[in-house]
């Protein structure tokens, strides 16, 4: 093992966590122009200036690929935990372009999709209910007595929903290795977030649910990885379910539809000064961990590797429309429309619909 | 709230067309300036003024107790919208999606939809937002809701398909004293196909009122909301190629469901479509065609059939989105099916 040089991190892992923040950049960057050119099927996210939430929280877990790890439930806005945790960069293009060879085949969109045995379950639309399904794959793990943990990252306003309530205190008291981390990213959509909350820190409503939290600058990645790391240590060794809330900003757009036009330029442009990318970079070179001609070819291969891998993924194949009935039973096919078929009355199974 | 008007709320008296999603603009903010006992609840509705913008120049005009920005909790504040029903307001609350619905499921049909049969009193709350397909929005943005709650006993379902519906039903559904819950289909909120300029005048559309779009003798096609576009294109195609007389039925309301409008019209023609883009199982073509056995088995020469989407949740790809989807070549297909049975 080589020597450690921050918090049990070696050169090599520092750097690892480097391309992590490159990469969801330059992927989402990546996404935009993808989008411009009509590629993207529906909507897309930004994460920028939350990169590092998202790195340095996963980077704390277990990541495995054979099914024996910790478990992640991120958001759109944490990406790069998704690719941490093995989600190929690919898939990520595939999904939001629709492709048949993405993960849901077309069927769903984005960040939306699941690998147990990498210990990814991907989100559904609706806000809160992962941290409702977390406690149960949590739960799981304590009846089984497994060392695992799991990691549900929620946005700060998805804190108003019943489900979030419901879930957090069912983990809570079950005391289930759950972590949950609060992207207090100060907006929810076009509200702020001190309309949506009395209270000034998330970790205030970690006390009301008895839980243990944590407060950390969520654009310090260091910070963030070492918040997480003790949150897993504690939750591992049975002290039940954690919370840390990021503190950082939303600097895009609810999503690229959004001009943003309600955000005080002056809140905006300190917050860009603070950006997680920027911050670590600096870290690095005055602390001598790398040189910056290191960095410089982490970035270049990030963008080279979104580049080559979305070309890819552009030129795969949209599914046969035909493939929208099944999946939908694990054991029958969903009936084709029979204006597409012969006829209402036909008695054979028709040739589609086998 | 004594000054004027939002310039692009006063379309109408300036005699220019709206779209639909500016015609339930304009009677949400009618409404709001008629009767000062209604408010709006909702996601992001006030400042940015709705995800779609529907509630645009709201918050400056009548102000924040009147435009209220909720968390995003729609149990929550569904909930309280029946309070303050209870309390003689009158809450028009906006799901940002109406997929999003679903977590005021409870409050709405265990309480709201039962309140005035347990003594309770009236819920006049109509509960409005984007509904539907044909967006690339994937599952959770693309829903119809309506038959989530055409089961539960106590509500009222709109689901407009004209700007001049879209209005009228809007003034009714607000005016009514039940719990309505009012769809509005995204892809015709700024269709400028569907831009018309609207009386200049206080109308209402009545709830429970179907509308003859065209008239037919051949085949009786019945159908609601964005579909209502659909069928037209397959009616016209249907005269042109076929020769077939196609009467289109905009029910407007699905309940409660105008089932003298259907039955009135399948007399004349004896055969009935019925078109949805809301999923087959379940669907209101169900409810329909045993509606017309019960009333008119007699007139029927043909089975009664319907065009639908398929049973799946909505798809994100656009090409499994417009297999799941409706479309004109199926309606075509079910309408010479019929004509030549
Ligand atoms: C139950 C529910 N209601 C409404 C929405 C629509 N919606 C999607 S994201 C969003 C804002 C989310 O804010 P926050 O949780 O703070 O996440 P952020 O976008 O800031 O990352 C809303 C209202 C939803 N997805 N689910
Ligand atoms: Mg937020």
């Amino acid at each position: 093992m080589s020597d450690s040089l921050i918090a049990g991190l070696d050169q090599t892992q520092l750097l690892g966590l480097y391309h992590s923040l490159v990469l969801t950049r330059a992927a989402e960057e990546r996404l935009e122009m993808l989008q411009k050119q009509g590629h993207v099927t529906g909507e897309i996210y930004r994460s920028i200036g939350q990169e590092a939430g998202a790195a340095g929280a996963a980077f704390a877990l277990n990541r495995q690929t054979d099914g024996t790890g910790d478990f992640l439930a991120p958001t759109v806005r944490a990406a790069g935990a998704l690719f941490l945790f093995g989600g190929e960069l690919v898939d990520f293009f595939r999904q939001y372009m629709g492709r048949a060879t993405g993960p849901t085949e077309g069927k769903e969109a984005n960040i939306h999709w699941v690998d147990f045995q990498k210990g990814i379950i991907g989100p559904v639309s609706p806000l809160g209910t992962m941290l409702e399904v977390m406690a149960g794959i949590t739960l799981s793990f304590k009846v089984r007595g497994e060392s695992r943990v799991g990691m549900v990252f929620c946005g700060d306003d998805a804190s108003s929903t019943g489900a979030w309530h419901e879930g957090l205190n069912f983990s809570a008291v079950q005391r289930c290795p759950l972590i949950l981390m609060v992207e207090a990213n100060q907006w929810a959509f076009s509200t702020a977030t001190r309309k949506n909350t009395r209270v000034r820190s998330f970790t205030e409503k970690a006390a009301g649910y008895g839980i243990g939290s944590e407060s950390v600058d969520g654009t310090d990645v260091m910070a963030v990885y070492e918040a997480v790391s003790r949150a897993a240590k504690r939750a591992r060794a049975g002290k039940g379910t954690q919370m840390v809330e990021l503190r950082y900003y939303r600097r895009l757009g609810y999503a690229q539809h959004d001009p943003q036009d309600y955000v005080d330029p002056d809140e905006l442009a300190m917050w860009v000064d603070r950006d997680p990318i920027d911050l670590f970079e600096r870290r690095i070179l005055e602390e001598g961990w790398a040189a910056e001609s290191v960095l410089h070819k982490i970035r270049i291969r990030a963008e080279e590797e979104c580049k080559l891998v979305a070309e890819q993924a552009t030129g795969e194949p949209v599914p046969d429309g035909r493939e929208a009935v099944k999946g939908v039973y694990t054991d029958t096919i969903t009936q084709h429309p029979w204006t597409r078929t012969d006829g209402p009355y036909r008695r054979d199974g028709s040739e589609l619909n086998t | 709230m004594n000054q004027p008007a939002p310039e692009h709320l006063k379309k109408t008296a300036r005699g220019e067309p709206v779209t639909l999603l500016e015609a339930v603009s304009e009677g949400l903010f009618e409404e709001m300036v008629r009767d000062d006992s209604v408010f709006l609840m909702g996601e992001d509705i006030g400042v940015y003024g709705g995800a779609f913008k529907v509630t645009r120049g709201f918050l400056d005009y009548f102000g924040g107790l009147r435009v209220i920005d909720t968390p995003i909790a729609e149990g929550g504040f569904t909930g309280a919208a029946a309070g303050a029903a209870h309390m003689g307001l009158r809450p028009v609350v906006e799901m940002q999606f109406m997929d999003f619905i679903s977590p005021a499921y409870d409050v709405l049909t265990n309480y709201i939809a039962t309140s005035l049969y347990r003594g309770a009193g009236p819920m006049p709350i109509v509960v409005r937002g984007p509904v539907g397909g044909g967006n690339r929005g994937g599952p959770f943005h693309s829903q119809n809701v309506e038959m989530a709650f055409f089961h539960t006993p106590g509500f009222k379902i709109v689901y407009p398909s004209t700007a001049y519906d879209a209005k009228g039903l809007m003034k009714a559904a607000i005016r009514d004293d039940n719990p309505v819950i009012f769809e509005e289909h995204k892809a015709l909120y700024r269709a400028p196909t569907l831009r018309e300029v609207l009386p200049d005048e206080d109308y209402v559309v009545p709830l429970g009122k179907a509308r003859t779009v065209r008239e037919g003798s051949d085949l009786t096609l019945v159908t609601y909301g964005a579909m209502v576009h659909k069928s037209i294109e397959a009616a016209k195609k249907l005269e042109q190629e076929d020769g077939v007389g196609v009467e289109i039925i905009d029910l407007r309301t699905l309940l409660p469901l105008d089932e003298d409008a259907i039955v009135e019209s399948l007399k004349r023609t004896g055969r009935v479509l019925i078109v949805h883009e809301d999923t087959r199982t379940g669907g209101i073509a169900g409810e329909i065609a045993i509606r017309l056995n019960e009333r008119a088995f007699e007139w029927l020469d043909a089975p009664i059939l319907r065009v639908t989407a398929i049973d799946s949740p909505v798809p994100y790809a656009g090409s499994l989105e417009d297999y799941f989807l409706p479309q004109v070549e199926d309606i075509v297909t079910a309408g010479r099916y019929l004509a030549a049975y």
